[in-house]
């Protein structure tokens, strides 16, 4: 499972460096996407993933006896879910915007050199 | 619970909703940010004083012990860099109320820029280093929606540019995040300290300290990821741009500040890596500046350039170098944040930001003008005035350390720097001003605005003056300050004992 994650993250990275290469506006949005998913998936990986042992202490007992799920990944990859979903909201509105007022999709030619003497 | 370092995220953030219920009124919404405003400053000079003569104060949210919970903590650098921030804030506040058009405030300029100085507060605070990616993000979400509010051409093509900088490098920073927690099992700064210190894969610990600088360094804008902020700084209001060039680099600053004396303490591999990005930054951010024909992009450079000494003072790593860096953030925030205030009032007068289009601004208004040279003078460091203090110290640890190509980039940029502030004086001040005399009747004249306006513009500009000239002529203090916090740094020991020892409330 590890090993499969890790591969999964892997191609979530490069395939997201790959898109934000490309000239398009929609293809950026996609890569930040996905290295956004991919940072999300390392966390949960190296929080150290485990099955079936919630972290609840048993009635029967005061502490914890056997190993326990870490739930704090969890709760950081909830945190970062949330915040990249109004940051992605945004970006995708700005190249909306972009989009209109400027009539292309191309990176190169979105450039503000007015600055020419 | 120890309210009170809680404050100063809380404040700005009661007044951003206080401004919300006063949506489209923009008289109200003016004096609600200013005397907020205010009141932040205030608050946060009590709080400086306090943790300045009393020692650090510790806070754990929610009551959850310290490696658990999520801690903010004060420490004399933190509540230098808020206090800083409140009197910056306090200045653009006002700037934005003369100068900012109506337009804009109506579609919620001063509850965003509130939020935006909450998310700075914040960071400045937290010990907690997930919490900092968080406060990282209220900030760049705010500074975006300032960055496009107004939706003009030039504004949305360098916004591009911005956002998707800013989000790579979140991201990048939590990938960081993620590794550390991985080796480490704990985000708290403290316990991180003592973790980190213990693992034996250094290695992979570089890789991750490798990768906070990358992350850290998009946003302060050092040497090879620097490119984004010449081409976005010059597109905003002037107002917005100077809490950018003042404050938003700098941030990332003080997280490499922090992460990099309590996290990661350099290794030989880092040390030479930072002194060769700082080298770096200094020589071509002066480059940069020196080609300029806008001002505004001029001043962008300079903030790289700037980067670099700060930097320096971290590659360094000796208390004289320490001391001379955190001076340096010290004059930079209130001086960037002057200078691009002074472009501001410079575009109000002549409608332009281009040295071609600009001149004539000593024979028209010398008053102004001088006020204007003692800002400039600071920013070069001519000797009582703040920006020299710094550098001294810089140099001194540069001896010292004997890294003698530090001294050469050093001394290369102070140069540069003395060059494009002369540049820039001879051009909008001292020649008279190219354009016709019919296109310049055309312009608003300053003179013409109301003599309420004309105060609200320049008070401004005369309060940073009055705080940068007390700095210089006060250094005393300043280096008092600053050793203290180069301690601080260097000796991370208070900080975690306070955080991870005792419990605050029962001493």
């Amino acid at each position: 499972m590890e090993l499969l994650l890790a591969i999964v993250i892997g191609i979530l990275y490069a395939a997201g460096i790959y898109m934000m290469l490309r000239r398009s506006l929609v293809k950026l949005i996609i890569g930040l996407i996905l290295l956004g998913n991919g940072a999300n998936m390392l966390i949960f990986l190296l929080g150290r993933i485990s099955k079936g042992s919630p972290p609840i202490i048993p009635e029967s007992s005061s502490v914890f006896i056997e190993a326990y799920a870490d739930p704090i990944p969890q709760a950081l990859i909830l945190t970062a879910i949330v915040i990249s979903f109004g940051l992605q909201a945004f970006a995708i509105v700005l190249m909306k915007r972009v989009y209109h007022v400027v009539g292309t999709d191309d990176l190169d030619k979105i450039n503000n050199m007015e600055e020419t003497l | 619970m120890n309210i009170s370092i809680v404050l100063p995220v809380l404040l700005p953030l009661m007044i951003a909703i206080l401004l919300l219920f006063f949506w489209g009124r923009i008289q109200s919404q003016k004096w609600i940010s200013i005397l907020g405003s205010l009141a932040v400053l205030g608050y946060n000079i009590w709080l400086f004083a306090k943790v300045y003569s009393g020692g650090l104060l510790t806070m754990q949210a929610g009551n959850w012990e310290a490696p658990f919970g999520i801690t903010l903590v004060a420490d004399v650098f933190s509540v230098t860099m808020i206090m800083l921030t409140s009197i910056a804030g306090l200045a653009v506040s006002i700037f934005s109320a003369a100068s900012i058009s109506s337009s804009r405030i109506r579609f919620g300029y001063f509850p965003i820029l509130h939020l935006l100085l909450m998310g700075l507060n914040g960071a400045f605070l937290t010990g907690d280093i997930f919490n900092l990616y968080v406060w990282f993000e209220i900030i760049i979400i705010a500074s975006f929606v300032l960055m496009t509010l107004g939706s003009e051409k030039s504004q949305l093509e360098s916004a591009v540019n911005y956002v998707v900088m800013n989000l790579l490098a979140s991201v990048i920073f939590l990938t960081a995040i993620a590794i550390l927690y991985g080796i480490a099992g704990t985000l708290n700064m403290a316990d991180l300290s003592i973790k980190v210190a213990q693992i034996e894969n250094r290695g992979l610990v570089n890789v991750t300290a490798l990768l906070f600088f990358v992350g850290f360094g998009i946003k302060s804008a050092v040497f090879p990821l620097y490119f984004w902020l010449p081409s976005s700084y010059h597109t905003p209001p002037s107002a917005v741009a100077a809490i950018f060039g003042g404050l938003l680099t700098k941030v990332g600053v003080y997280a490499l500040l922090r992460v990099f004396t309590l996290i990661f303490i350099p290794d030989s591999f880092l040390s030479t890596l930072l002194l060769a990005v700082a080298a770096l930054t200094l020589v071509t951010g002066a480059f940069g500046a020196l080609i300029q024909s806008n001002a505004r992009k001029m001043l962008s450079y300079l903030i790289v350039c700037h980067i670099g000494f700060m930097m320096a003072g971290l590659a360094m790593y000796t208390d004289t170098a320490l001391t001379g860096a955190a001076f340096y953030l010290i004059h930079d925030i209130i001086v960037k944040t002057n200078v691009f205030i002074l472009l501001g009032l410079v575009f109000i007068i002549y409608g332009s930001f281009k040295l071609p289009e600009l001149g004539g601004l000593y024979a028209d208004y010398p008053k102004l003008a001088i006020v204007m040279a003692l800002v400039l003078f600071s920013l070069v460091g001519i000797p009582p005035l703040s920006g020299f203090w710094p550098k001294l110290f810089l140099f001194e640890a540069a001896f010292e350390t004997e890294s003698y190509i530090m001294i050469g980039a050093l001394i290369f940029a102070s140069f540069i720097t003395l060059v494009v502030i002369a540049k820039l004086w001879s051009e909008i001040f001292w020649k008279p001003n190219p354009r016709k005399v019919d296109v310049l009747q055309k312009l608003p004249s300053f003179m013409d605005l109301s003599l309420n306006k004309r105060v609200v513009l320049i008070t401004p500009l005369i309060l940073l003056t009055a705080v940068s000239l007390y700095i210089g002529f006060g250094a005393e203090n300043i280096v008092k300050l600053s050793s203290q916090i180069a301690n601080e740094l260097l000796d991370p020991s208070a900080y975690i004992k306070a955080v991870l020892g005792t419990n605050p409330q029962t001493p």
